[in-house]
This record gives C-alpha cells, sequence and structure tokens, in this order.
C-alpha cells in the first residue's frame, strides 16, 4: 500500500504539469494557423521538418551530444571512483565542490572560458611566456565540447558516484578473495554493479545536451545551427509554434528510442539495469 | 604509491578545469573597467555599487529562495516517487521513466513555453509560486534519476523483512530504506538545487509582477554587457558558499553522505 | 546538516511572507524593460514625486516580451520595444492607446522622431531612445578609413570581423551592401542576400550575440557589426576604436515607450512616461545607458562633444540611406529559411 501511496503525489505533479504541456505541444504540432486566425489540423509541419536541411541540423546536434557525452563518462569514471574511495570526512566536502562552480552563472562562467581561450586570452598568454607558438582555441568543435564537457560533468559523475559508495563490499571482497587481481574485479563486479548510475548520468547528460546551443553560439561563434536554435527560433523569432512543437516531438521520440536501444544494448541481464527506458 | 600520485593528479587537473573560469571571473570583479575582458587596474568600486543595486539584490534575494524551496519540494517528491516506482511492475515503471525523461530532453523554451500556456490557462497570475512549480517540474525528473539506482542496488527483500519483523511502513523507510538511498537523496538534491539556481529560459517565460532571479538579471543585461557587479556577487556567493561548507565540515565531522 | 537546511528554509519563507505584505493603497506600476536600459535612481526619484512605486523586471529580446505580453498572466504597465515591434503589437491589439494630452513634456520630444510610419500619430508609443546599426573597428589595427559595407567582404579582413547572430540584422548587412531595402519582400532579392552570406561565411570570425564588446576590448576581433549605442560605450572608454555608417545605408532604430494592454494603472503609467520625457530625467538616463535621446530638452544638457558624432547624433546626411525596419507579417518565414539555410551550410 505504502508503495503504491508514496508516487501518488509525483504522478499528479507530472501528469498535471509534464503531461498536459506535452500533449498540448502536440496538439500545437498537429495543427497550422492562418494568418486569419482560423486553424485546421495538418501533418505538414512534421513532413516540412523532413527536409534534408533539418535533418544536417539535427544529425550536427546529435553528433555533438554524443560526444559530449563519451567524453563526460570516460573523464568522469575515474573521478567518481576517486571520489567514491576519499577517506569519509573528506568525501562530503570534495563532491560540494564539485557541483559549486556550477551555481555560478552560466552566462558569466562561459564568457571566462571565452576569456581564457581567446586570441589574448590566459591559455594564449601561457604559451607565448613558454615561447610556444599560439593556437586559435576558440571558435572550434573543440572548444564547444569542452565547454559542454564543463557543464555537464557534474551530472555524469554524480550519479555514476552514488552507486559506487556503499557497494556491497562484501561482494567485491569475495571477488578478491576468490583470486581475482583488481582489473578483473573491476571488470566483472564493480562496472556491471554501477551501470545503473551510468545509465542515469548518461541520461543526465546526452538529453540536455542535444537541445542546448547557447553553448556552441558562444563557443562555436553562431557558425552552425543546432536543433536547440531551430526550435527556440521557430517559438520567438518567427512565432511558428506549430513548426517548433513539431520539431520538438521528433527530438523527443527520437531520444527516447535511441535511449531504448542503448539500454536494450547496455546489459544483457533485466534485473540489473537501472533506469531502463523501454 | 605511484597510483596514489595518479590519482591525486587527476584530482587536481579536474578541478583545475572546474575552477579555472570561475577564478577567471572572479579576478575580473577587481578590474577598475565595465569590460571583464581586459585587465585595466584594481578596484573595489564594484563590490560597492553591487549593493546599492536593488534589482540585483532583489533577484539574488529570488534566486536564493527558488532554488532551496523548488529543490526541497523537488526532493521530497522524487524520493517518494523513485521508492513507489522501484516496486512497480515492470511495464509501469518503463512507461513512467520514459515520462520521466520528457523534462530533460525537451528544449527549455519549448518546457517554458508549454508551462506557461498551462498557467494562464488556468487563470493563474505568473511570479513566485509559478516559478516554484516551474522548478520542481524540471527538478523532479533529475531527483528520480540520482535515487532510482540506490534502489537498484538495495537487497530486495530488506523493506519485506523490515515489515515481517513488525515496523510500521513509516519507521521502515526511516530506519531501513533511507540510510541505503541517503547518498542518491544528497545527489538528487544537489542537481536540483544547481539546476533551479542557474536556469534562465523557463524561469523567464513563468514568472511576472516583478519576480525575477538572477539569470533573468543577467541574460537581459547581456546584450549592453554584463556589469562587473554581477562578477563581485558571484565572487562573494562563492566565497560565502566556501566558508559555510568549511565550518559544517569541520562541525559534522565524519557525516556520512 | 538538516538542521541548517530547515532553518535556511524557514527564513526563505518567513522572507515571502514579509515581502508579500504590501500596502495595499500603494499604487505598484509594473515597467518592463530591455536589461540595463534605465537609469535605476529614476524609480526613487519617481516613487518620492508622486507617491507611486515601480516594480522593475527586465527582457532581453523584443520577441521574448511579446511572447509574454501576449500570452497574458502578468500585468504589464510601461514596455519599451522596437519599432518594428510596437507596428506588430498595434496590428495584433497588444497596447494601449496614449492620450498625448495627459502627457505635457511629449512637447520636449524632437519632431523628427515623431509621427514615423511604425506607429504613425504616436497615439501608441512615445520615443524613448534611437540608435543605428554600422561597423565598429579598431583602427590600430584597421588602418584605412571605413565607410561601406564592402569591408565585410573584403578578403583582407578574413577571420577579423564578427557579425550579428540575428536573422534579420544580418540580412540586412547582405541587402544593403546589393542595394535592396532591407524589407524587402522578394524572394529572389533575399536569395541574392543569401548568397552573398555564404559567400561571407569562411571569414566570419563568429556570429556573435551579445558579447562583442568584450571581444573589441581585448583584440578578439578587430571589426564588428554593432548597435550605436555598443560603438557610443567602447569609443567613450577606448580612443582607437571609430563607427563607420556605411555609404550604402544601414538600420536606423527606435525604441519607444508603450502601455501594454492588460496594464492596471493606464494613469500612473501615463505619468510615468510624461516623468520619462522630462529633460532632466531624460538626462539622467541618456548619461547612465549612452544611447541618443529623442529629447531636445536633454540634448541641451548633454555634453556637446557628443554631437555630431557618428556613434551618438550623427549628421543627418549620413544617414540617407538608412531604414526603419517593419514587421515583415507571414513574410518573416522566408527569412527564417534563407537564414537556416545559410546556418545549415
Amino acid at each position: 500500500m505504502i508503495k503504491k501511496l508514496s508516487s501518488g503525489p509525483y504522478l499528479f505533479w507530472i501528469a498535471m504539469f509534464v503531461v498536459i504541456p506535452i500533449l498540448m505541444v502536440f496538439g500545437f504540432s498537429m495543427i497550422t494557423t492562418n494568418s486569419d486566425g482560423s486553424w485546421q489540423i495538418t501533418f505538414s509541419n512534421f513532413t516540412r521538418a523532413f527536409d534534408p536541411i533539418y535533418i544536417a541540423v539535427l544529425a550536427r546536434s546529435l553528433k555533438i551530444a554524443v560526444e559530449a557525452t563519451l567524453i563526460c563518462f570516460f573523464i568522469g569514471y575515474p573521478m567518481a571512483m576517486i571520489l567514491a574511495k576519499m577517506n569519509v570526512r573528506f568525501r562530503t566536502f570534495a563532491v560540494m565542490m564539485f557541483v559549486v562552480p556550477m551555481w555560478m552563472n552560466f552566462l558569466l562562467r562561459t564568457y571566462a572560458w571565452m576569456t581564457i581561450l581567446g586570441k589574448n586570452g590566459v591559455l594564449n598568454g601561457i604559451l607565448s611566456f613558454l615561447g610556444l607558438p599560439q593556437v586559435q582555441f576558440l571558435y572550434s568543435e573543440g572548444a564547444v565540447l569542452l565547454g559542454m564537457v564543463y557543464n555537464f560533468l557534474p551530472f555524469m559523475v554524480l550519479p555514476i558516484y552514488t552507486v559506487l559508495t556503499k557497494m556491497d563490499q562484501s561482494l567485491i571482497e569475495a571477488a578478491e578473495d576468490l583470486g581475482g587481481n583488481k582489473k578483473i574485479v573491476f571488470l566483472k563486479v564493480i562496472f556491471p554493479l554501477s551501470v545503473p548510475g551510468i545509465l542515469s548520468g548518461v541520461s543526465m547528460v546526452f538529453m540536455p545536451a542535444v537541445s542546448t546551443f547557447v553553448i556552441s553560439n558562444l563557443l562555436y561563434g553562431g557558425q552552425y545551427m543546432l536543433i536547440g536554435n531551430l526550435i527556440e527560433q521557430q517559438f520567438l523569432v518567427i512565432n511558428d509554434w506549430n513548426f517548433g512543437s513539431a520539431v520538438a516531438m521528433i527530438l523527443m521520440l527520437l531520444i527516447l528510442v535511441s535511449m531504448a536501444i542503448m539500454n536494450r544494448v547496455g546489459g544483457d541481464n533485466p534485473e540489473e539495469r537501472g533506469v531502463n527506458l523501454w | 604509491m605511484v597510483g596514489k600520485w595518479i590519482k591525486r593528479l587527476y584530482t587536481l587537473i579536474i578541478f583545475g578545469f572546474l575552477y579555472a573560469p570561475i577564478a577567471v571571473l572572479a579576478v575580473f570583479s577587481f578590474n577598475d573597467s565595465k569590460s571583464t575582458a581586459k585587465w585595466e587596474g584594481f578596484t573595489l568600486d564594484w563590490y560597492q555599487s553591487l549593493f546599492q543595486n536593488d534589482y540585483i539584490m532583489k533577484s539574488l534575494y529570488y534566486t536564493v529562495l527558488v532554488a532551496v524551496v523548488a529543490s526541497a519540494v523537488a526532493t521530497v517528491i522524487g524520493t517518494f516517487a523513485a521508492f513507489g516506482i522501484f516496486y512497480m511492475k515492470t511495464w509501469k515503471q518503463k512507461a513512467i521513466l520514459n515520462v520521466n525523461s520528457l523534462p530533460i530532453l525537451n528544449p527549455d523554451i519549448v518546457t517554458g513555453i508549454s508551462l506557461m500556456t498551462l498557467f494562464v490557462a488556468l487563470n493563474m497570475e505568473l511570479g513566485l509560486m509559478t516559478m516554484i512549480i516551474a522548478h520542481v517540474t524540471f527538478c523532479i525528473p533529475y531527483v528520480v534519476l540520482s535515487v532510482l539506482p540506490k534502489f537498484k542496488q538495495m537487497p530486495s527483500e530488506m523493506l519485506e523483512a523490515a515489515l515481517d519483523l513488525g515496523a510500521t511502513p513509516f519507521y521502515a523507510f526511516r530506519k531501513v530504506i533511507y540510510p541505503e538511498i541517503k547518498p542518491g537523496i544528497i545527489t538528487g538534491a544537489l542537481i536540483a538545487f544547481t539546476l533551479s539556481i542557474d536556469d534562465f529560459v523557463i524561469s523567464f517565460f513563468n514568472t511576472g509582477n516583478g519576480v525575477s532571479n538572477l539569470s533573468i538579471a543577467i541574460y537581459s543585461m547581456a546584450r549592453r554587457g554584463i556589469k562587473p557587479e554581477i562578477n563581485a556577487l558571484s565572487t562573494l556567493m562563492f566565497i560565502t558558499v566556501l566558508i559555510l561548507l568549511l565550518v559544517l565540515n569541520k562541525r559534522t565531522k565524519i557525516e556520512e553522505i | 546538516m538538516k538542521k541548517v537546511l530547515s532553518l535556511v528554509l524557514l527564513v526563505a519563507l518567513m522572507g515571502t511572507l514579509f515581502t508579500g505584505c504590501k500596502k495595499d493603497d500603494q499604487v505598484v506600476l509594473n515597467v518592463y524593460n530591455w536589461g540595463d536600459y534605465i537609469d535605476e535612481d529614476i524609480f526613487d526619484i519617481f516613487e518620492e514625486e508622486t507617491g507611486i512605486k515601480v516594480n522593475y523586471e527586465t527582457y532581453a529580446t523584443n520577441e521574448e516580451m511579446y511572447t509574454k505580453i501576449k500570452k497574458g498572466g502578468t500585468q504589464y504597465d510601461i514596455a519599451i520595444p522596437s519599432d518594428y515591434m510596437i507596428e506588430k503589437m498595434i496590428k495584433e491589439d497588444l497596447v494601449e492607446p496614449i492620450d498625448l494630452t495627459k502627457i505635457p513634456n511629449y512637447a520636449n520630444i524632437d519632431t523628427r522622431f515623431k509621427n514615423l510610419a511604425f506607429d504613425p500619430n504616436n497615439a501608441y508609443s512615445v520615443p524613448y531612445f534611437w540608435g543605428t546599426v554600422g561597423i565598429i573597428y579598431n583602427t590600430n589595427i584597421i588602418t584605412e578609413p571605413v565607410d561601406s559595407w564592402n569591408v565585410l567582404w573584403d578578403e583582407k579582413y578574413a577571420g577579423q570581423f564578427t557579425m550579428v547572430d540575428s536573422q534579420r540584422d544580418s540580412i540586412m548587412v547582405a541587402l544593403k551592401k546589393l542595394g535592396y531595402s532591407m524589407n524587402t519582400k522578394s524572394v529572389a532579392e533575399l536569395e541574392a542576400a543569401r548568397d552573398v552570406l555564404i559567400e561571407q561565411k569562411p571569414n566570419v570570425l563568429a556570429y556573435v550575440g551579445d558579447n562583442v564588446k568584450d571581444m573589441l576590448i581585448s583584440e578578439e576581433t578587430a571589426m564588428a557589426v554593432v548597435w550605436s549605442g555598443e560603438a557610443s560605450t567602447v569609443i567613450q572608454e577606448y580612443d582607437n576604436f571609430e563607427y563607420a555608417l556605411p555609404k550604402e545605408g544601414s538600420n536606423i532604430w527606435f525604441d519607444n515607450v508603450v502601455i501594454p494592454k492588460g496594464a492596471k494603472n493606464i494613469d500612473a503609467a501615463h505619468q510615468f512616461v510624461d516623468f520619462l520625457c522630462r529633460g532632466d530625467i531624460g538626462f539622467k538616463n541618456a548619461d547612465y545607458v549612452g544611447y541618443a535621446t529623442c529629447n531636445t530638452e536633454t540634448m541641451k544638457l548633454l555634453d556637446p562633444a557628443l554631437m555630431g558624432t557618428t556613434y551618438a547624433y550623427p549628421d543627418d546626411a549620413l544617414l540617407e540611406n538608412f531604414e526603419i525596419f517593419s514587421d515583415p507579417g507571414d513574410f518573416i518565414t522566408e527569412y527564417d529559411r534563407v537564414w537556416t539555410e545559410l546556418k545549415a551550410k
């Protein structure tokens, strides 16, 4: 009984503030409004979204998001392990210090990166001090990835760190007792047990990364349009909520499907999986 | 112990990466120029004018208020939700987790505008209340995603055992489940607070009547140039948080999170 | 930890309760403005003189402001949109008429800025600031004088300049370079503009949203397409910059004060508009914001050195081919298509 009741407020909240708005967005995507204010039901917003131009925009966004997620994972996992193994007394502090930079405003932090990476920036200053040639860091895909990894890294590290702490030590000890060396214990015991945390981390990095665009606007100098730009522009500049909604719906479906596939590939034992989406 | 040194070096590099921009913005809070790009000399002017700027101070107040309330509400709702979801039938669980991820993957503008449309349709006046509701909405999914893996990790019969032994459900939750999932709750709350304090688009469309947070103030002054007062404010915020953490760390000694 | 948290929560909640208690009889005026676009000290003067308290909120773009006012759910008594947006809001019945008889200081507004096409009789809006779009350049790096958009297509300056990351403004540059109207409704002209923008793209350092001033000051870029107000801020602090008004023409813009539909305090709003039109208040704003005022009384108080500068009060002769943006209506989808084609490449 308590098990059922406990998710009650959540279900209500989600129904009210997530499902209803999404249904509204779906509604917007299915109509077109004429200039005289009348409207009709149509599929044209969806067919329009399959124009090669928009596909190119979507493909670029997905590519950058996947790259950022992978980098976050490879940098974040060791960090999460280090944090989890820290002295308990120091750990709380270290974890807090990990998120505190994110409490400073996003725009300020990104501008600060521009000051660091710029032509006459801090990094080039160091390079020339060392007698090395200047490098154009800004306005490259590398700069965008750096910005994304910077902003999303804590969302990868924290969930992995959480599952790594308090992981059933007896299992690990048993494995070690049975003669497994460190590498085998990690690959066969620790890593599989941390999969739920990894999946949470990947969701929290990949999904928002697909739709952000401000980082790319600033660090790539607005050279390319990403799917988030496209949607924002439809909603604000063009005031075509219908097409904007259609693109958002397609994006949603696409990501849910790809996450489902990832989960299927992610582990063969269904009990082990964390946040299965399908 | 080479391993230990590699670990230390790695930690140092990562923290250096995280704090490099913070150092830059702190340095420029002392810059004697409106620009935050070129060093023109030392000044404390921005700290002084910060406290005379009512709009920034008011925005700071709302930012903290909304972040504290929204992350607290989201953490409570999300934690109990994870508890319920964990014991659901598989198909139900999957369906709900799909819905749960919608606010995460939806572009902010879509979430912001659709929520605004809903509030207006419900005849709610946009302001503090609607902003808090909007923040709770986009924070909850992250809390669920943080807490749920801890349930998956928990020995599955623990709750049953406690209940069989005569514990009331509330007692069982507090004494048996809570200690197990606590790290998940804390990370969930941290993530929620972080997201709330930094949100612009959703806040913008779901507030009104003079309630605005720091992000709204900062984004709207961006075209004219972000005032160095904001750098000063960020520096002060950072120092405050740091001192608070140090004090708490000293006082709570060994607190397991 | 828990105790600290609950304490913080309690304090926060108490705070809301207290701010919630306002004197009922006091009129509160909701002012909605661009960020950092008014001297906030004048709110205190206004309250002192009239007893009306100002509740201040900001936005970053015309479009964001429009979306919020159109959707409702809030009551703003004052907003400050730009020309084309005013035209659109009048068309969509989103602004209240302004009774100019209640605004005696309207007489201070320069007649040049009255009765413009976007609001032919000033029935809905009163001029606030105006300016242009042009090219700012660092004279230490760009040594020859700039007077035409063509420099942005000069191979010599590849990678040394930035464009504006906004559809209409960047397409405007291309249209003007080609000698077309920036309010064109011809698809062929738009596509010609797109083609020159695509040709230019490899040479553009960046399409910049809003941090262009810092980029100029740190010499990240040597030249940029900017609004005159930004140019004025940079030039007044650093003397190695010049602001050029291209001879092919460009955009001249106006930000006017309006009373949005749904305003609760229409009388107080009129009082506030009149207050803004006062010479001394106009001066405080112009001095703080650094943009060009529309107020003749304010002009008299300003530093005479500003007169005749390209970035503040240029000679009329330089503005010959300049145009005001008009609301393109549904044709905006064509602009969007062209822009997407440029950005998707």
